[in-house]
């Protein structure tokens, strides 16, 4: 299951690679809502401290959209999705894949925009680096397991691109809200053991949303 | 073997099968014609696994692995190479990689594509993209072949090539169902014949050494009811 899985995530990050539009798409996302963000709002109104972990959670989630929007659109161009479910391949190796690929590129987006969101809001992440980098790893599983699962669900519909956030986004509030909470206590300069109760809620999110996902994949993609 | 026992499906109200039944062995080619919308490529993809059917079943012998499809699609991703394409699929089947590099090397050369083995397959033309199509359906050493309308897009010598390597793999003994809406393109190779209309097969025989124009005739009859 896992060479199956490997192999289709380098394939589609081979794919990506060599492509660049979801990903440019998605950079060029992030630089200019934290750029919006960051000369739209006033200083001296809201410390950026206090606004910073919203809006680079609100940033993530949408940058994110795009990669899992662009997951199974690639393998609907020349049906080569039939040629996946034809094969000797679990689909739980078809989800797997997916999900791989999917996190390697959404991890990138937000490797990219981390510093972005730094440099723009003057917030010092170097300190705290190792526990953000957790908090935004907990949470993008959980958000990316849901999303592909989704993507598969609407990429054969009409408005794929218009469904998925819609039904995506409501699943993703309360994650959501937990990574914004634990991402401003650390920002704050408070323990990670503040934090402690949001992270049990990111990781049993994950834990029982990437079972689901396996679960439930088999029977979006079966025609 | 290839087996359809009393295969049913419907899209709605449509009926797409019904009650569709015949088995093949080693070496037999079934030609199914039908105009379109005579759920020729619902019985393939019944067949193939791919449609879950409501009444009946189908059987194929050695499951999924055994089975390479062409179909309106080439199932192909333009970003990557034509040997990258084809890597990609024999290892999703597990092919060993000496006999993966064996038979890329055998179709390749077979098909004509030894230039354009390096090149992407979006820089391809539609023609060329199509013999990447069967390279790819062929990478597994499948025994069964579902091809469907499989001469679309190619040109006269490409099709001879193709009918060449659809020859050799019956002569190998695979079994192998094509169809089609032109009657042309499928007499050649086949050692039965079946009409479809409607989701029936209207007619199904051995072709018994008749001609393109004496099945044609057949099948004017068959489609038109009479």
């Amino acid at each position: 299951m896992l060479r199956h899985a490997w192999r289709l995530a380098r394939k589609d990050l081979l794919v990506e690679f060599r492509s660049r539009t979801a990903i440019l798409s998605a950079v060029v996302f992030t630089v200019l809502v934290l750029m919006v963000f960051n000369f739209g709002r006033d200083p001296t109104a809201v410390a950026a401290v206090d606004l910073a972990p919203s809006i680079v959670w609100v940033t993530f989630t949408f940058a994110a959209m795009l990669a899992l929007n662009r997951a199974f659109q690639l393998e609907l161009e020349n049906q080569a999705l039939d040629g996946l479910l034809l094969a000797p391949v679990s689909r739980s190796s078809i989800y797997l894949g997916k999900l791989i690929a999917n996190l390697v590129f959404v991890a990138t987006v937000e490797g990219i925009g981390l510093p972005l969101f730094a440099l723009f809001f003057n917030v010092r992440v170097v300190p705290v680096l190792g526990p953000l980098v957790g908090i935004i790893a907990l949470a993008t599983l959980g958000f990316v397991a849901v999303g592909t699962l989704f993507s598969a669900m609407t990429a054969r519909t009409r408005f794929a691109e218009l469904l998925l956030p819609v039904l995506l986004l409501p699943f993703m509030i309360p994650p959501l809200i937990w990574a914004v909470l634990a991402t401003a206590t650390l920002l704050a300069g408070r323990p990670l053991s503040e934090a402690g109760g949001w992270l049990r809620l990111l990781a049993a999110f994950d834990i029982v949303f990437v079972a689901l996902a396996f679960v439930l994949f088999p029977a979006t993609v079966n025609e | 073997m290839l087996l359809a026992d009393g295969l049913r499906h419907a899209f709605g109200a449509v009926r797409a099968l019904d009650d569709v039944s015949f088995t093949l062995h080693p070496g037999q080619t079934l030609a199914v014609f039908g105009p379109n919308g005579a759920g020729k490529t619902t019985l393939l993809k019944v067949l193939a696994g791919l449609i879950q059917p409501r009444g009946g079943r189908a059987r194929i012998e050695g499951g999924r692995s055994a089975v390479g499809w062409i179909g309106h699609q080439p199932q192909l991703y333009g970003q990557l190479t034509v040997w990258e394409n084809l890597q990609f699929w024999a290892g999703l089947y597990d092919v060993p990689e000496p006999a993966f590099v064996r038979r890329e090397r055998d179709l390749v050369a077979r098909l004509g594509l030894q230039a354009y083995e390096h090149q992407r397959v979006r820089e391809l033309s539609r023609g060329l993209v199509q013999r990447v199509a069967i390279a790819r359906a062929l990478i597994h050493d499948p025994r069964v072949l579902l091809l469907d309308e499989p001469f679309t897009g190619l040109d006269r010598t490409a099709a001879e090539e193709f009918r060449a390597v659809l020859a050799a793999q019956a002569a190998a003994g695979r079994v192998t169902v094509l169809v089609t809406h032109n009657v042309e393109e499928g007499t050649e190779l086949a050692t039965d014949i079946a009409f479809m209309r409607s989701g029936r097969f209207v007619d199904m025989a051995p072709r018994h050494g008749r001609g393109a124009a004496e099945i044609a005739d057949a099948y004017r009859r068959a489609v038109s009811g009479g």
